[in-house]
């Protein structure tokens, strides 16, 4: 049988997947600030049970219809989960493994039943596992809009009170804001959004592109507004990338590596690379303050051994100013560098003393200290 | 007492057989108590005496086994927004993206409604405390890069933007330099002397009569409470924290 519903263009696939990755992003920021990464995980795996009970129960493959059953294992284990942790001595983080654990492997059973089935109705719900933006109808980007909009509009909205309930709970609790709502609508858009992406990204994967985003726009700025608007943008890329790369040729790779693999390389550059917070940033600013650092007491040294020596206008040896250093390979260099300075002179072929700017210089540095001990 | 339109005579506080436990374990346990208004008063007692938890009690963050709190005659969902909370340092991640103004600002965000966005007016409450606290030269400093003593006034100031009646400071001392200590402890003279009560949960005693009015001996039930001059006393301190401490006069 071939496709009696309209299939999309790719043009309209890669606009659906691309606000399903904004989404994605968007939402993930609020998740992974609250230290809550693993939340959207164990529910987008807990989506797998309802999907298929529902696919069973209505006898459809309708997306709607899925994604009903989908939502609602996904918010029961989201329940499930906030119980454990409150009222048992179990801590959160055994409670999402044990959650994840049940339900998706309760999934995974009923999907093996469900696919050694006679007829062929099933075929093709494999695909939420790993996601097969390829597969997308018409309708599935229309509904995904429809839940994305209303989503984002949602976290504009409610913008300061997700920015305040992240920061400081009981903060803005004492405000009078009612925080276990607001925790509530912020849960409600992570299931609904997890529910939107399940065709695309797969129930495996869908984690990776709530998380992935915001840690890497997390590196680039200090800014609510800006890292949210960022993570919104790295996920559209990735889910542009997976729809594209997943479409070329009708190839059908699963959409969901795809994705992860995108979003994993700008998570790498980011960690590496940003500005104040990178790896490879952070390595050259230490670098280059302990230069300063060692030209510093290099200086100093010779400024102490003038003034103990005071009247001795001969001046002190490489040699003498290594022996006092902690890093005595660095001392020439440093000594070359306060010559060209004009920090510190040549008095005899050797011998060096600081000059008056040397002195300056040094007491300009230290001025916001306290006095030496002696 | 005096009638019933002096609205002086309204306590700032009033606490009525109060019992918080954890689990099975009684952490405050039938506290009664009324602080008047315009006071300064610190909260005393050993660690575990419950006083985080007698502040959160009346924040209504935690739900009490038995008893109430009145915030100047009002039930707590009302009256709450007369207090302004100032929590422990640790309790918040300071790694999170925002800056010394988008946090201070979020003192606005209770008046601001469902839908308001802070606007100039917000923005000029948030730089006013800001400059009370010594800290607009910092404004727009990234809030990981602080250290200890200006996270403290950080949170001073976002209290400060809500204009409150009462203020509830959970150890606005813990790991400040004397210099800061200093300047908190004027600012809190000035707010007292503008009317506003303050409640301060404080752990140095030596400092206690210097900066206090008032004060709350606390040790899981209340030992004392009252002016500085009658309840600190060092047979209350004995009662409240074991036969080891003196006051070292």
């Amino acid at each position: 049988m071939f496709e009696s519903l309209s299939v999309p263009g790719l043009g309209s696939v890669v606009a659906g997947t691309a606000l399903l990755g904004f989404l994605c992003g968007t939402l993930g920021t609020f998740a992974v600030l609250r230290k809550q990464s693993l939340m959207g995980d164990a529910i987008s795996h807990a989506c797998l049970p309802g999907l298929i009970l529902a696919f069973l129960l209505f006898n459809s493959k309708e997306s709607w219809a899925l994604m009903l059953g989908a939502a609602i294992s996904g918010t029961i284990a989201a329940m499930v989960i906030l119980g454990i942790s409150r009222f048992s001595r179990v801590k959160e983080d055994s409670a999402l493994a044990i959650t994840l654990s049940v339900f998706f492997g309760f999934g995974l059973m009923l999907l093996t039943w469900v696919q050694r089935r006679p007829d062929a109705a099933q075929a093709g719900l494999a695909r939420f596992l790993f996601g097969q933006a390829a597969t997308l109808l018409d309708r599935d980007v229309w509904l995904l809009a429809a839940i994305a909009i209303p989503c984002l509009i949602t976290v504009f909205i409610f913008w300061k009170h997700f920015q305040l309930v992240c920061f400081d709970r009981s903060f803005a609790q004492s405000l009078g804001f009612p925080v276990f709502l607001i925790e509530v609508l912020l849960s409600l858009l992570l299931v609904m959004v997890i529910v939107a992406g399940l065709e695309t990204v797969g129930v495996v994967l869908m984690s990776a592109l709530l998380v992935a985003p915001a840690v890497a726009a997390r590196q680039w700025t200090n800014k609510l507004e800006i890292m949210a608007i960022l993570a919104g943008v790295f996920g559209a890329f990735s889910g542009i990338a997976g729809a594209v790369l997943s479409n070329i040729g009708k190839t059908s790779i699963p959409t969901g590596p795809v994705i992860v693999l995108f979003i994993t390389l700008i998570v790498f550059l980011s960690i590496l690379f940003a500005p104040a917070r990178g790896i490879v940033w952070l390595q050259f600013k230490h670098w280059r303050d302990s230069k300063v650092l060692q030209l510093d007491s290099v200086l100093s040294n010779l400024l102490n051994l003038a003034r103990e020596h005071s009247g001795k206008q001969n001046g002190h040896s490489m040699a003498m100013l290594k022996g006092i250093s902690s890093n005595p390979s660095g001392v020439p260099r440093s000594v070359h560098k306060l010559l060209e300075m004009g920090l510190v002179s040549e008095v005899d072929k050797g011998l060096y003393i600081p000059t008056s700017k040397g002195a300056e210089y040094l007491n300009e540095k230290t001025s916001h200290m306290g006095a030496p001990l002696k | 007492m005096t009638g019933p339109n002096d609205k002086k005579m309204e306590f700032a506080l009033e606490i009525n057989d109060l019992t918080v436990s954890y689990k099975d374990k009684p952490v405050l346990w039938d506290i009664d108590l009324e602080i008047p208004q315009g006071a300064l008063v610190g909260i005393v007692g050993p660690n575990g005496a419950g006083k985080t938890t007698l502040i959160k009690s009346i924040l209504g963050l935690l739900k009490p086994v038995a008893g109430s709190a009145k915030i100047l005659g009002l039930e707590i969902d009302q009256g709450i927004k007369k207090i302004a909370y100032v929590p422990q340092r640790g309790s918040v991640d300071w790694d999170f993206p925002a800056t010394v103004f988008d946090v201070v600002q979020m003192g606005t965000y209770g008046k601001l409604g469902w839908l308001g966005r802070p606007g100039i007016k917000e923005k000029k409450l948030t730089k006013d405390a800001l400059e009370k606290v010594g800290m607009l030269e910092l404004a727009h400093r990234q809030i990981s890069q602080l250290s200890g003593g200006q996270q403290q006034r950080v949170f001073l100031a976002r209290a400060l933007v809500q204009h409150a009646e009462i203020y509830l400071m959970d150890e606005p001392f813990q790991g400040v330099d004397s210099t800061t200590e200093q300047s908190i402890v004027e600012l809190l003279r000035e707010l007292r002397n503008q009317g506003a009560t303050a409640l301060v949960v404080h752990h140095d005693l030596q400092t206690v009569k210097d900066y206090f009015d008032w004060v709350v001996l606390l040790n899981v039930r209340k030992i004392a409470a009252g002016p500085v001059s009658d309840v600190f006393t060092e047979t209350n301190l004995k009662l409240a924290f074991g036969s080891r401490v003196s006051l070292g006069e």
